[in-house]
């Protein structure tokens, strides 16, 4: 079974099979928009919330979902498995420089990068 | 013996989200070999060129990251001597001492929190295994490599690169207490007197443990093992795709300490290296710079750019 998953940031949508994590399934498409981090629960950076849809998913790290969050749809793309089609806005520590750029370019200076960098705890 | 003090890393201990894949992981891709499992469910492992009982330590909790990094010293008396060091020093906190045995064949382990966040640890006693090359009894007319080796193989847990705020306080520790050189930093800033990277060693390996300057405590960037050659480099890269592992960028080179790499991630999001090359450090070698402005470069020797992961994704 496939459902569509749009990014809400940038339109982008993507076809997404209910065995295929999010992230996983952007990555194969060549589509972009969802920042790729590890791809397996631990970094944060793929952090999205779900406004629509339903889904299933596996063990996220705490040091980067909390309970609270995991609760209401705050959840990790690398994670999730559609369910129904699914639309999520990416919220992780790098969706400034996606709204900013639309892109992925990453040619930025030391400080840049340490302002992308705080973690959400200390936002 | 030349080499005194500190000695190297002795072992890194991780947390994992689930100990099954991490074991596929860690055993079967990676190719360490248990050696213990104990009562809290922790599982022990080693490369196969280390004789310690362990140099690997897995935890399964709900989150991913370093636990400690633990130094192994060259006598009883000098991790004494380094304990008391470090305390007058006054640039550690959560001082204390973990009992001989928390970790199966180890000595007592002193244990202290750096100024960047990271908890390490120092111990002078572990059980020798052997690393399985002899012949005729362990040591004893050896083969260059022990039969049964899976996966990628390296042969020894090298070091670890570590994010985190106060760098500077780190550096002076690692460098005024604990005897370390500083193989390489890198320097930012108008007159370029703002260091944001530490590559210190404690022994003839370009470094055995790398800080970088992040507004982060006790983050964790990667444990590397040490492959023999650029070939055995390749070849990871083919038992890494083969089995699906998320690879993070490589293989490549580094510009800084000049080492052949591939990063990947354990199936937890903690990403691993390895690495061959690599020059050989001496105490009065001069330290090498780089200017903040060339970290693509000194970071991906060939890129000369740093990927989109490497100052964001940690665990
Ligand atoms: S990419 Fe690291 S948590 Fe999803
Ligand atoms: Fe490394």
């Amino acid at each position: 079974m496939h459902f569509v998953v749009t990014i809400e940031n940038t339109g982008e949508t993507f076809r997404c099979g209910e065995e295929d994590n999010v992230l996983q399934a952007m990555e194969q498409l060549q589509r972009r928009g969802i920042p790729v981090g590890c791809r397996n629960g631990g970094c944060g950076v793929c952090k999205v919330q779900v406004s629509e849809g339903s889904y299933t998913k596996r063990k996220m790290s705490r040091a980067v979902i909390s309970a609270d969050e995991e609760a209401s749809g705050c959840v990790l793309a690398c994670k999730i498995y559609p369910q129904s089609d699914l639309r999520v806005e990416v919220v992780g520590k790098m969706a400034r420089a996606i709204v900013a750029k639309k892109s992925m370019s990453f040619d930025f200076g030391f400080a840049t990068a340490t302002a992308i960098n705080q973690p959400d705890e200390e936002k | 013996m030349a080499l005194t003090g500190v000695l190297r890393p002795g072992h890194v201990a991780l947390r994992v989200l689930e100990m099954g894949p991490a074991l596929k992981h860690y055993k079967d891709v990676l190719g360490l070999i248990e050696t213990a499992r104990d009562d809290k469910g922790r599982v022990f492992l080693k490369a196969w060129d280390e004789h310690d009982h362990h140099s690997v330590v897995l935890r399964e909790t709900d989150e991913a990251g370093m636990d400690y990094m633990g130094w192994k010293v060259a006598s009883v008396a000098t991790l004494k001597k380094l304990a008391t060091d470090i305390e007058q020093s006054g640039l550690c906190t959560d001082l204390g001492w973990v009992p001989a045995g928390e970790h199966p064949t180890t000595g007592e382990r002193f244990r202290f929190t750096i100024p960047t966040g990271h908890v390490m640890e120092l111990f002078a006693e572990k059980g020798i295994v052997g690393n399985n090359c002899g012949t005729d009894g362990e040591n004893i007319n050896p083969n260059p490599w022990p039969d049964g080796l899976q996966g990628i193989s390296p042969s020894r847990f090298d070091h670890c690169l570590l994010y985190g705020d106060d760098l500077d306080g780190t550096v002076k520790l690692f460098t005024e207490v604990l005897g370390f050189g500083l193989a390489e930093q890198v320097m930012a800033g108008e007159d370029k007197s703002f260091m944001i990277g530490a590559f210190l060693s404690c022994s003839n390996k370009a470094h055995d443990v790398a800080f970088i300057r992040q507004p982060v405590k006790g983050k964790f960037h990667h444990a590397s093992f040490e492959l023999g050659s650029w070939e055995k480099v390749l070849h990871a890269g083919d038992v890494l795709s083969r089995n699906h592992t998320s690879i993070d960028i490589g293989p490549t080179r580094h510009g800084i300490t000049r080492g052949e790499t591939i990063y990947f991630f354990d199936p937890s999001g903690n990403r691993n290296e390895v690495f061959s090359g690599g020059y050989i450090y001496y105490p009065d070698r001069p330290t090498i710079t780089w200017w903040d402005v060339e970290l693509g470069p000194a970071i991906f020797y060939h890129d000369r750019k740093l990927n989109e992961a490497f100052l964001s994704v940690f665990t």
